[in-house]
């Protein structure tokens, strides 16, 4: 992975002195609440419901196990002793003291990793597909392209004060894993037929308040103008990017009222005036960046492991942690391990600095000591041995780190909610909690099959749930907490937005709900169609009439959906 | 007379500037250099020219270049931030100093020392910081960072082209 040179470092170390003098002074009353707030939040401080949140990026995702064991380390010694991983593969603390964290800032230098720009309205962290540099289908390693990204948009002077928040994903393969449609840039990196390395851009997707799949606006450029390109999309938005309106002021509303084609020429327009400067990529930065992501020592070994073989016959329940658990790997004899956040009764992405251990731990022995977030709020090992996995998997068993469910309904996409977050609007961690004590039967789990459940406790959307096969999303009515639910969303690159089914259900209906959503599937299902293939196909009418008994959810009636005016 | 910061020290501002109230109308000139709304450079530029030291100052919405004709006259273009967090002006900045500008150029309004760094970065080398905030110790915020990932209007070349002249080593 990427490793800081003094240059890198020295940047960061001023960034930690610069921050420690902004709260001095802060504390010292000399820069007032409203002065600070912008401040602190381009440092991914927010002031929550019961303390400071601090959130720590993890840039696209990747972390050594030294780094891990210092999240570990700081959620001990600052905080209540675990931490929270986010669908931003970013991690965060719920506990800690505001005159404490340039300390937290300090030690995050010291293992090169910082909170800036995790929160503000400036380029967020860099999001990536977790399986990149591992995967089979992959066409082009991005990761050396998400580390220039990152370094380019850290303190870019100019984009700094955006209209609102910018979020740019990467992913270098035939499946999309980083939901690059679904962001205010998404680069895809392709190939031509000459072999050539491009991108085609996406721009305009997200979620919130108003979800949009992005539009292309680019097929293929040329890797060389990545930067310069990104720079002229980020000036007309910058410029021209509604600041009236704080639910109007993504780049996706400004794309849709230009119309992509407008859009298009703005950004060709002062493309023209930016291509081919200084900021133009080299070979020489990219062949030095990529060295840092060069393939680890692997071994070579047969492509089929005969102890592992055996292993699965011999278990049931570790067939069944593999069969969920363990993904495909470009290298033979090797695989890449999901180690899972998501144990019933455990908040989702939550772990415990004994588990942040552990798992720092597993990753030095196991797999090159490196490991991954994904935008799931697992933790992923990505070079694993076959020969390793029974191994592992007893290891993490034991640490409560194998819940086979990836991929399944438990495996539920949640952000932290009414529990912890001021813009909530309701509660998502018992609801999480309550579905998955529903299914809590592993084999109709996995009769059920692939099904992505996403949670957002507000129209924030960081559970994501547009995107969810079932989508729920907290909302507040008249006081009390109330829950929309949405079904056929996807993510991956046939992205599409759930549409609500009806009006909302109270907290305690929310485990039956589901099970009526499912109940119907089962009814409906094709032989190995998925519960979202099966709505895409018949429709919502059969799930809204199950759900609501008879005489409801006829068409027309109940909620409209916010979604399905744009989809 | 207020103080600001003009090429990185403390200094009498020797400037008026016109129109920046909401409702105030610029229609009697003062005596002595005054920087006057975009508009009313458009509609006034020959009787300005004629009476002595002027400037103009740009909205965070107005177009530069409708002043790029004009880089050879004006001494001093001023950017507005009504709000420290509309950033605009950083992007008005970047665009007069592609299109050529070579003269003083202003940022006014809600900023502070911790924004001056940026600011300086994308091309803006005199400060006329918001009402309360001390200039001298903001001085000191210029140098919050000794150096850049991307290139600016200090310096065009982005780190990567220059990182072994930058000293750097590896850790």
């Amino acid at each position: 992975m990427y490793r800081y040179d003094s240059l890198d470092h020295a940047l960061v170390a001023e960034r930690v002195a610069q921050f420690r003098d902004q709260t001095r002074r802060y504390l010292a009353g000399e820069l007032s609440d409203d002065e600070f707030r912008p401040l602190r939040l381009r440092n991914g401080l927010y002031i929550q419901r019961h303390a400071p949140m601090l959130r720590v990026a993890i840039p696209y995702g990747l972390l050594s196990s030294a780094q891990l064991r210092a999240l570990a380390h700081i959620a001990r010694r600052y905080d209540k002793g675990y931490a929270h991983f986010t669908t931003r593969q970013n991690l965060q603390y719920n506990w800690p003291k505001l005159e404490e964290v340039p300390e937290i800032l300090a030690l995050l230098a010291e293992v090169e990793m910082h909170a800036i720009q995790t929160s503000g309205n400036c380029v967020r962290n860099i999001t990536l597909d977790h399986f990149a540099g591992v995967a089979p289908d992959e066409i082009v390693d991005p990761r050396a392209f998400a580390e220039i990204l990152r370094q380019w948009s850290t303190f870019h002077p100019e984009f700094s004060w955006l209209p609102r928040k910018f979020k740019i994903a990467v992913n270098g393969s035939v499946g999309d894993r980083a939901a690059v449609l679904l962001h205010d840039i998404g680069l895809h990196f392709v190939r031509d037929s000459a072999g050539e390395v491009g991108i085609r851009v996406i721009v305009g997707g997200g979620m919130g308040r108003t979800p949009i799949v992005g539009h292309v606006i680019r097929e293929f450029l040329p890797w060389r103008d990545m930067l310069t390109y990104v720079e002229a999309i980020l000036r007309v938005y910058n410029r021209y990017g509604r600041r009236d309106n704080l639910w109007k002021a993504r780049i996706k509303i400004l794309v849709k009222s230009l119309g992509i084609e407008e859009f298009r020429r703005e950004v060709e327009a002062e493309w023209a005036e930016v291509k081919d400067s200084p900021s133009t990529l080299t070979d020489e930065e990219v062949a030095r960046v990529s060295a840092h992501f060069a393939p680890p020592p692997y071994e070579d070994l047969p492509a089929i492991d005969a102890a592992y073989v055996q292993s699965l016959a011999d278990s049931r329940s570790f067939s069944r942690w593999a069969e969920r658990n363990v993904h495909p790997h470009s290298r033979p004899g090797y695989a890449s391990v999901t180690l899972s956040l998501k144990k019933t009764g455990v908040p989702p992405g939550d772990a415990t600095a004994e588990q942040m251990d552990f798992v720092a731990g597993l990753a030095d022995r196991y797999s090159f000591g490196e490991l991954r977030v994904s935008h799931e709020q697992n933790l992923i090992l990505a070079d694993v041995r076959k020969r390793d996995l029974f191994a592992l998997w007893q290891a993490a068993k034991a640490q409560g780190l194998a819940t086979p469910n990836v991929g399944l309904l438990t495996n539920i996409v949640c952000c932290p909610g009414g529990d912890f977050c001021s813009l909530a609007n309701a509660k998502s961690i018992p609801i999480a909690e309550a579905i998955q004590h529903r299914f809590d039967d592993l084999d109709y789990l996995h009769d059920i099959g692939e099904l992505d459940l996403n949670i957002s406790g507000c129209m924030n959307s960081c559970g994501h749930h547009h995107i969810g096969h079932i989508g729920i999303l907290g909302v507040d009515k008249q006081g009390a907490e109330f829950y929309q639910v949405s079904i056929g969303g996807r993510q991956g690159s046939q992205a599409a937005l759930g549409q609500v089914i009806g009006p909302a259900f109270a907290a305690a209906e929310m485990p039956d709900v589901v099970a009526k959503l499912i109940d119907t599937y089962l009814d409906e299902r094709h032989e190995e169609e998925l519960f979202v293939d099966t709505v895409k196909r018949v429709g919502i009418a059969p799930f809204k009439s199950r759900v609501y008994g008879a005489g409801h959810g006829r068409d027309g009636e109940g909620a409209v959906s916010p979604v399905s005016a744009v989809a | 007379m207020s103080q600001i910061i003009r090429n990185r020290r403390v200094e009498e501002d020797s400037w008026q500037t016109l129109g920046v109230q909401a409702g105030e109308e610029v229609s009697q000139l003062p005596a002595g250099a005054v920087v006057v709304p975009l508009a009313v450079w458009k509609a006034r530029r020959g009787e300005l020219l004629a009476r002595g030291q002027v400037g103009a100052w740009l909205r965070p919405e107005d177009d530069p270049d409708e002043l790029a004709d004009d880089f050879g006259i004006l001494p001093l273009i001023a950017v507005h931030f009504p709000k420290v967090g509309d950033g605009r002006g950083y992007s008005t900045a970047v665009l007069l100093r592609r299109r050529g500008y070579r003269g003083e150029l202003r940022a006014f309004g809600d900023i502070g020392r911790d924004q001056i760094h940026f600011l300086a970065r994308v091309g803006f080398d005199s400060f006329g910081l918001g009402v309360g905030r001390d200039p001298q110790a903001a001085l000191a915020s210029l140098n919050d960072f000794t150096l850049a990932y991307q290139g600016g209007a200090d310096d065009p070349l982005p780190l990567f082209r220059k990182r072994a002249l930058a000293g750097a080593t590896p850790r």
